[in-house]
């Protein structure tokens, strides 16, 4: 087995993991009284982990050099569509007995809703385009184009968290800053500077 | 000396490199799953519940009141609170609450009355107590079934002798125990409770009711459930119980009652007028921008179920509010 597709299964596996421990509270009834809102929360803040980790992958390759971590991008990206799936998937079924109109309904009334089903919207897209065959098909400038749609669906997201919130805004705060500090880094790479940050050839040494 | 050079593939036995490659590997395989799981326990830790208890009820007769609908477990009731003082989550309140002093313990109740008095907790828990299995609907549309034990607030009201000019009447949950009044003897400190600013909500939490309701015979302070004292993290040792609101406005653990002429002011109210009113009586027809209101999520089951008008108890109190615009008094 070569080191890429090892580390592949790396990714992967601690990627399943929380699912796994997720799905294992649950058979033993450690979700708590309300175990579908649990899962609900959870696969939400996970959704959120991965969109983040995903966009950390440039400024990690930048500030340190870690080009690898490129081959495990789409895999991280696909994992943020997964648990956004899971995320959905419950809230349907769960909540709204997948009755279309009570979650049209839903969308209509409450913004947090309408945010929250736009950025998954906008997420079905990128992961379907994430095959080699269809950066073929699009050409690699409109696929990357395309494919920035991430750095809005992150903001979507981490505001949808912010407003189910009733009043401690904690964990989504915290996963505002990191989002506002990785933006930071792509729309100012001056600031960064000073490591291999705006050097291409250092780059591409590594 | 010239030396060929080695490749290290000559020193090292392909079997003996391969084994030691495959260790590594198990070990990076171990030590970042063993990361993430610890992450992901460190985030979602196993709480430690309260034991599961023999569901029988010592008190009194059921009253007439009581719903006939199967009450929820100790167990998810005393596990699933919302009680900011000690933590904004819901799972971790029990815990939170465990070494909650609740004695000494007085009520001061006071304001527009001919007779105001601190009672001692003592002295409360000597009313007739009597149980009352009440619909208990949170405004985060999810519901739970209770045994309650205690009292019409009435009993209280009707001891202090409210004057005609009281309109309202306003609650105040324990923070730090500090009072001016002499009578007045509570456990001093945080006792457990966090701050105001983690919580995001200022404290003392306070709560109202409008006198009329604060006398009718459903609205009741509750001294225990199950047919034990009330636990910690339900609002030890005494808390307001008014079956067709929203569950915030069941304060908890009360040490001051007021009647006032004015309108009190309510917590989530003051955190957030827009989606919290003064009267918060459960209407499946006034939407929260949050929540649907028209259905909710009885605890211990999977799918949803209708949420009901003044949460069923409709035929009790909707003569409360006779003639009200209840989408403008929300």
């Amino acid at each position: 087995m070569n080191e890429v597709r090892f580390n592949k299964i790396l990714v992967a596996l601690n990627a399943i993991l929380p699912l796994g421990l997720l799905g294992y509270d649950a058979l033993r009834g450690q979700l708590g009284a309300n175990p579908i809102e649990f899962f609900l929360r959870t696969t939400g803040v996970l959704t959120l982990v991965f969109l983040i980790v995903t966009l950390s992958v440039t400024p990690l390759r930048k500030l340190f050099g870690w080009n690898f971590v490129i081959k495990y991008r789409r895999m991280l990206g696909l994992f943020a569509f997964f648990y956004g799936l899971l995320h959905l998937t419950t809230y349907s079924v769960f909540d709204k007995s997948l009755d279309l109109k009570l979650i049209g309904a839903d969308v209509i009334q409450r913004p947090f809703i309408a945010l929250g089903m736009t950025a998954f919207l906008m997420l079905v897209p990128l992961a379907v385009t994430s095959t080699n065959g269809w950066i073929k098909r699009l050409g690699g400038k409109r696929w990357a184009r395309l494919h920035k749609l991430i750095y809005p669906i992150a903001i979507l997201g981490v505001i949808h968290f912010w407003m189910i919130v009733k009043s401690d805004v904690f964990y989504p705060a915290v996963f505002g800053t990191i989002l506002t500090a990785l933006f930071v880094f792509r729309l100012f790479p001056k600031l960064t500077a000073g490591t291999n940050a705006g050097d291409p050839k250092k780059v591409r040494q590594i | 000396m010239s030396q060929k050079a080695v490749k290290p593939s000559e020193i090292t036995p392909e079997s003996t490199y391969l084994n030691r490659r495959n260790f590594i590997r198990a070990g990076i395989f171990a030590g970042t799953s063993l990361a993430t799981g610890l992450t992901y326990r460190y985030f979602n830790p196993i709480s430690e519940k309260e034991p599961a208890q023999t569901e029988i009820s010592t008190v009194s007769a059921q009253t007439e009141q009581s719903t006939k609908e199967k009450p929820n477990t100790f167990e998810e009731i005393t596990n699933y609170n919302n009680f900011y003082e000690f933590s904004t989550s819901k799972g971790r309140v029990a815990s939170a609450a465990k070494g909650f002093v609740t004695r000494p313990w007085t009520v001061e109740v006071g304001g527009l009355v001919n007779k105001p008095k601190v009672f001692d907790i003592d002295d409360l828990l000597k009313f007739d107590q009597e149980e009352r299995i009440y619909r208990f609907r949170c405004v985060e549309a999810w519901s739970m079934v209770i045994p309650w034990m205690g009292f019409p607030l009435k009993k209280l009201l009707d001891q202090v002798e409210p004057l005609s000019a009281a309109k309202y009447v306003a609650f105040e949950t324990y923070y730090h125990g500090s009072s001016t009044n002499p009578d007045v003897k509570l456990p001093i400190g945080p006792n457990g409770m966090q701050s105001s600013f983690s919580a995001g909500i200022d404290f003392p939490y306070v709560e109202g009711l409008r006198l009329d309701e604060a006398l009718h015979p459903l609205t009741i302070l509750a001294t225990g459930l199950y047919g034990k004292p009330m636990p910690n993290q339900n609002g030890a040792p005494i808390r307001l119980v008014v079956p067709w609101k929203y569950g915030f406005k069941s304060i908890k653990s009360i040490v001051k009652i007021t009647l006032t002429d004015t309108e009190p002011p309510t917590t989530w109210n003051l955190a957030n007028s827009d989606e919290y009113g003064f009267y918060s009586n459960v209407n499946p027809e006034v939407d929260h921008p949050r929540w649907s209101q028209g259905a909710e999520r009885r605890i211990g089951e999977f799918s949803t179920r209708t949420t009901l008008m003044f949460n069923g108890y409709a035929d009790q109190v909707a003569g409360l509010y006779a003639g009200m615009d209840l989408r403008k008094y929300f």
